[in-house]
């Protein structure tokens, strides 16, 4: 077929494409779209049923970003515009699985943060603490053949965002993977153990009870370094591409 | 045998056990299920999206000065008709002969140099996002058949838990979209209608509503779940 257009008549095909399936996580351990106590979902989160989408070639597929989009300095946020950044000093570090366990290499993983005081570089957020003049809460890096990254920053701090009357947001740092497919797409947040806000913040308790744990990291004593940085672990897992279905048939048939 | 123990508390204990030797338990340490580890939960992007997730070819889904090459725009609104500010809309789709930029593409790779299939676009410019790429081609459809020309959409935005999944269409498509399985399988014309691009000057535009807003006419777009 190659070099017909979109405008030609296309023959029906010999056989079914045989493609990957990606499973499902239960509801039960899936954030919700919208949360009753999370403000803004209240004129944002879509009202209606969502419509299942079985899985064909443009769910199975999806861009594939890597070492063209990073450079070196980008896994290094406390070294920014020509000065160290204030803060605690930490390494995060952790491995990217899909649920079936296998590692997902070579993948871009996105993050950006708070800086130490608890303020974003960014014109929305004007609550009075401090920008860091080298910090700019932007990190980049790729996944290694095994599945690992690693980056150093600064710990962020906790931040008020007017949700609910005196409303702290727990230290976080934001994520973004793509993994291999349009069904792994991820956007999500990674909390420090034993935050002390957890319990007020909407955001967190989205998350089903039986989840929560896989959004905190790991304080890692073996990874600190002597003299210079506190290590974090935090392992990210994206759907996999197992034929166990989980739930009764919404998972997406591809033939 | 019971105990000789003098508390009859002891004594009475009871010694029956239904255990049979062979048969696995709970508990047992034998793992009879296969490896299934737990997803990590999505969160919201926040407002500060755009301190990471920023590139200067977002929009590009298609290498710039590629001929033919288009922009699909629109705007994101919520439930009370207004603009979203602080969204970011994500596209991904195949190249106009109907293949994918991926290695999972069976048929092989793209025909169009430059190609990558996929941007990302923030509504900071008035809530309004623009992707410039090329239409793309039909695509199988996995059981010999075929799906219209179509983008897959995420949104992102603060208020949003998880992502939200739609798909552009194209209104110049009558005949390929009459036997779209996926749209096929919308209740109604007023569910496809949501999701319908139509041509533009410089491409085709199509807005996403968030919500209902009866005040001012605008229909919830079809979201999908994937
Ligand atoms: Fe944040």
């Amino acid at each position: 077929m190659t070099g017909t257009t979109s405008r030609d008549p296309r023959p029906p095909q010999e056989s079914a494409l045989v493609l990957p399936r990606y499973g499902r996580e239960p509801e039960g351990s899936r954030t919700p779209v919208a949360f009753p106590g999370y403000r803004s979902t209240g004129l944002r989160a879509p009202l209606r049923t969502p419509v299942d989408l079985p899985h064909r070639l443009t769910e199975v597929t999806g861009p594939v970003l890597g070492e063209d989009r990073v450079t070196a300095a980008d896994a290094d946020l406390t070294l920014r515009m020509g000065g160290e950044a204030q803060g605690q000093r930490i390494i995060v570090y952790g491995r990217v699985l899909d649920s079936d366990g296998r590692p997902v290499p070579h993948a871009l993983v996105e993050v950006w943060q708070a800086n130490a005081a608890g303020r974003y570089r960014h014109v929305v957020d004007n609550w009075p603490a401090p920008l860091d003049p080298h910090f700019d809460g932007l990190g980049r890096v790729v996944t290694d053949a095994l599945g690992r990254y690693e980056f150093t920053t600064i710990k962020p701090g906790a931040y008020p965002w007017g949700n609910h009357h005196n409303a702290w947001r727990p230290a976080h740092i934001h994520f973004s993977l793509f993994g291999t497919a349009f069904t792994q797409r991820l956007v999500t947040q990674m909390y420090f153990p034993d935050d002390s806000l957890f319990g007020q913040d909407p955001i967190f308790n989205a998350i089903p009870p039986t989840a929560r744990h896989r959004a905190i990291s790991r304080f890692d004593l073996e990874r600190t370094q002597d003299n210079w940085a506190l290590a974090y672990q935090w392992d990210i897992v994206l759907r996999g591409t197992d034929q166990t279905p989980f739930e009764t048939d919404d998972d997406g048939d591809v033939a | 045998m019971s105990s000789p123990h003098l508390s009859p508390l002891v004594r009475g204990a009871r010694e029956d056990n239904d255990r049979v030797p062979g048969i696995l338990r709970r508990g047992s340490g034998f793992l009879d299920e296969p490896l299934r580890l737990g997803t990590t939960p999505s969160a919201t992007v926040g407002p500060y999206l755009a301190i990471g997730l920023t590139w200067p070819d977002g929009p590009n889904a298609v290498a710039e000065g590629t001929p033919g090459a288009i922009w699909l725009r629109g705007r994101v609104f919520d439930g009370n008709g207004d603009l979203v500010p602080d969204a970011m809309v994500e596209t991904w789709q195949a190249d106009p002969d109907g293949r994918f930029a991926h290695p999972d593409d069976p048929r092989g790779a793209v025909t169009v140099p430059g190609f990558r299939g996929f941007a990302r676009s923030d509504t900071v410019d008035g809530g309004a996002y623009a992707v410039r790429t090329l239409k793309p081609g039909p695509v199988p459809d996995g059981a010999g058949g075929w799906q219209a020309p179509h983008v897959d959409v995420s949104v992102f935005a603060r208020g949003l838990l998880d992502r939200v999944v739609t798909r552009i269409y194209f209104a110049d498509e009558a005949e390929a979209n009459a036997t779209d399985p996926v749209l096929a399988a919308l209740p109604d014309d007023d569910a496809r209608r949501t999701l319908i691009a139509r041509p533009s000057e410089d491409g085709y535009v199509l807005d996403v509503h968030l919500q209902d807003c009866t005040a001012k006419g605008m229909v919830e777009t079809v979201f999908f779940a994937v």
